[in-house]
C-alpha cells in the first residue's frame, strides 16, 4: 500500500495559543455579506468545532497521504470551514476573497478541489459513511492517522448515518470521531419538532460507540475532547450542544438565517458584536 | 461469468495489493475463493448499499481500488447518489460490480431485474460502464477495470457456461468485439443476452439473411469511431440488450447515429417496459416475453429487414 509513514506537520504551533472561533465567526459575517448569501447560522455554531480541529487537534498538511481527515458532512457551514483553513494557513486569504464569485472555487458547499477540502460535501447523510471508510483505510494501511466527521443534528434524519454507524461500532473503528452540532435547528423548524431523537446519545450508545456529552462552544474543552482517543476500539461521537447563530444576537435560534443573506446595517451590527472584547 | 470475475479478481489482488472487495452482504458460493485468500482484504458491509459505496470512496481515497459487489439493481442505483458525489465527483477508482444484470434474477421479481443499470451509470461522464456478454470476456473487462483511473461500472451476469460463438475472450478498448461478418445489416449486443443475438443472427444467415455481429462490451467509454465506420459499411442496424430503451446501447447508436445526420433505419430490441407484466419466470422465459429470445430476436430482425423493402 502507499506509505505509512505519518508526517505530523502541524499548524498546533502557529495556532495553539490562540482561540479561533471569534476570527472564523469574523470571517464567516465578512464573506457572507460580501457575497449576499446564507447558510450564516449554521458556519456561526460550529465556529468553536472547527477552530478546535484545525487549531490544534488535526495532524498533517492538506497533500500528506497520511494525514487526519476532516469531513464537514454538514456542508453548508462550508464558509465557517474555509475560514478555519484560513486562519490556519492551509487556503490562501486571497482565495477566500473569491468566495461565491463566479469563476471561485469556494461556493455555499465545500468542493473538493479546494486546498484543505479532504471531501466534498453538501448532500446531508454522506460523510459519515465516506469517514468510515477512511478510518478503515487507515486502520488496513497501519496508519495512525484519525477521522473527524462533523455532522448537524439534522442530518441524523438520514438513514445512511445509521448504516455507518453501525459499521464504525462493529469494526471497532476507533480512529474514527463523530462531532454532531446539536444546534436543534433544521431547514423547516426545530429538530425537536420536526423529526426528533429523544436521546441522541443513548442512540448512538446503542450502536456501540463512545459518547461523550460537551458544550460546543467551549474551543479549549473541545480540543481535549478531540484529542483523546476514545475508549480503545469504540469510535467517539461528541455532542456538541450549539447555539445556531452563537455570537450574533440577533441570529441566535432564528431559523431564517439557514436561509437569509445580511443587509448592511445587520452587517456592520454583527461585525460590532464579534469585536474583542 | 461470476466465477471467472472472483477467478480474476483473486489473481488480480496477488498482483496488485490496491484491491480490495466490499460486498453488500452478497455472493454466498461464490465469493469464498477471495475471501479465503485475502481475509484481510475482503469486507461485508452488510445490507447497506449506500454505506458499502460511501466506505469504498474513503478506501478509494487512500489508495485501495475496492470492488463493491451486489446485485445490478441494488449496485447501481440504491447508493446512486453517493456514487455520484463520492467516486464520480472524486474521480475515485471504486469498482461497483453489478450482479445478474438484465433479467438473469428471474423469478426473484421485478426488484432484482437489473435493467436500469446501464443507463444510470452513463449519466456520470467520468464513470467507465462495461458489460461482458460471456464468461471468457469477463477476465480482460474485469482487468480493463482496473486499469482505469476512475470510477467504474461492471455489469456482470452469473452464468459461466453459456457462451457468444467466436467472441473467446475478445476485448479491445474503443471497439467493437465482431464476431461475424454479413452485409445485410448490423446486430450489436451488449451483456449476457448477447448469446440470444448472436443465436438468432445464426438463424437468420440460415434463412439467406447475413449480418455482422458484434458485442459492444464498453458503453462508456464508447467505442464511437469503430461504430461510425460500421455503420457505415451496413444498410441498418439493430442492437439487442436487457435493458429499457433509454441510456443503454441502443440510445448510445440512436445519439451516435443522430449527431451525424445518418438516415440509416434502426431498430432496438430491448425491455420496453419493465412493470408492464405481472407475469414471473426464469431468465429465458422473461426474454421471451420481452422479445428478446433467439426466436423471438429471429422474428423481430426478419419483420424489420421486411419493413424497410
Amino acid at each position: 500500500m502507499p506509505g505509512s509513514s505519518r508526517d505530523l506537520g502541524t499548524p498546533r504551533a502557529r495556532t495553539r495559543d490562540r482561540l479561533l472561533a471569534r476570527r472564523i465567526r469574523s470571517l464567516v459575517i465578512e464573506h457572507s455579506y460580501r457575497a449576499h448569501v446564507g447558510h450564516i447560522g449554521s458556519s456561526l455554531s460550529v465556529a468553536e468545532i472547527l477552530g478546535a480541529l484545525y487549531g490544534s487537534v488535526v495532524h498533517g498538511q492538506p497533500t500528506d497521504p497520511a494525514r487526519d481527515r476532516v469531513i464537514l458532512s454538514k456542508g453548508h457551514a462550508a464558509l465557517g470551514l474555509f475560514a478555519a483553513l484560513t486562519l490556519t494557513g492551509r487556503l490562501e486569504p486571497d482565495e477566500l476573497d473569491t468566495f461565491c464569485r463566479p469563476g471561485s472555487r469556494l461556493g455555499v458547499h465545500p468542493d473538493p478541489g479546494v486546498p484543505g477540502v479532504d471531501f466534498g460535501t453538501g448532500s446531508l447523510g454522506h460523510g459519515l459513511s465516506i469517514g468510515t471508510g477512511a478510518a478503515l483505510a487507515a486502520r488496513m494501511q497501519n496508519r495512525s492517522s484519525r477521522v473527524f466527521v462533523v455532522l448537524s443534528d439534522a442530518e441524523l434524519n438520514e438513514g445512511a448515518v445509521w448504516e455507518a454507524a453501525q459499521f464504525a461500532a462493529h469494526h471497532r473503528l476507533g480512529n474514527l470521531v463523530a462531532i454532531v452540532d446539536l444546534n436543534g435547528q433544521q431547514a423547516f423548524g426545530y429538530t425537536s419538532e420536526v423529526l426528533s431523537i429523544p436521546d441522541v446519545g443513548g442512540a448512538f450508545t446503542a450502536f456501540g460507540w463512545d459518547v461523550v456529552q460537551a458544550d460546543g462552544h467551549d474551543e479549549e474543552g473541545l480540543s481535549r475532547v478531540f484529542d483523546v482517543e476514545g475508549a480503545p476500539g469504540s469510535p467517539r461521537v461528541v455532542l456538541a450542544k450549539t447555539v445556531f447563530g452563537r455570537g450574533v444576537s440577533f441570529m441566535e435560534r432564528q431559523l431564517k438565517w439557514h436561509y437569509l443573506p445580511l443587509e448592511e446595517e445587520q452587517y456592520h451590527v454583527a461585525m460590532q458584536e464579534l469585536q474583542p472584547s | 461469468m461470476r466465477t471467472a470475475f472472483v477467478d480474476t479478481l483473486v489473481q488480480l489482488a496477488k498482483e496488485d495489493e490496491r484491491v480490495v472487495l466490499l460486498t453488500g452482504d452478497l455472493g454466498f458460493m461464490a465469493l469464498e475463493p477471495f475471501r479465503d485468500a485475502y481475509p484481510s482484504r475482503f469486507v461485508n458491509v452488510g445490507v447497506a448499499e449506500q454505506n458499502l459505496i460511501g466506505i469504498a470512496t474513503g478506501l478509494a481515497d487512500a489508495g485501495f481500488t475496492p470492488f463493491c459487489y451486489s446485485i445490478a439493481t441494488f449496485a447501481s442505483m440504491r447508493g446512486f447518489e453517493f456514487f455520484r458525489n463520492g467516486a464520480a465527483w472524486h474521480n475515485l477508482p471504486v469498482r461497483l460490480v453489478g450482479m445478474g444484470g438484465g433479467f438473469e434474477y428471474g423469478s426473484a421479481g421485478v426488484t432484482h431485474h437489473g435493467v436500469e443499470d446501464l443507463g444510470a451509470m452513463r449519466l456520470l461522464p467520468p464513470v467507465t460502464v462495461i458489460a461482458p456478454a460471456d464468461a471468457e470476456q469477463t477476465p480482460p473487462l474485469v482487468r480493463y477495470a482496473q486499469s482505469r483511473r476512475g470510477p467504474v461500472y461492471l455489469r456482470l451476469g452469473k452464468n459461466d457456461r453459456r457462451r457468444v460463438p467466436g467472441l473467446e475472450g475478445a476485448f479491445e478498448p474503443d471497439r467493437i468485439s465482431i464476431t461475424r461478418q454479413g452485409a445485410s445489416g448490423l446486430v450489436l449486443a451488449t451483456g449476457s443476452v448477447a448469446a440470444e443475438a448472436a443465436e438468432s443472427v445464426e438463424g437468420l444467415s440460415l434463412s439467406g439473411l447475413s449480418c455482422s455481429f458484434g458485442v459492444v462490451a464498453s458503453l462508456a467509454p464508447a467505442p464511437v469511431d469503430h461504430l461510425r465506420e460500421l455503420l457505415a459499411a451496413h444498410p441498418w442496424v439493430a442492437t439487442v440488450e436487457a435493458h429499457v430503451p433509454a441510456g443503454g446501447l441502443g440510445s448510445l447508436v440512436a445519439e451516435v447515429l443522430a449527431e451525424q445526420g445518418a438516415a440509416t433505419p434502426l431498430l432496438r430490441c430491448c425491455v420496453d417496459d419493465p412493470f408492464a407484466s405481472e407475469e414471473l419466470g426464469d431468465e429465458a422465459f422473461l426474454h421471451e416475453l420481452h422479445g428478446l429470445s433467439a426466436t423471438a430476436l429471429e422474428r423481430r430482425l426478419a419483420s424489420f429487414v421486411e419493413s424497410l423493402a
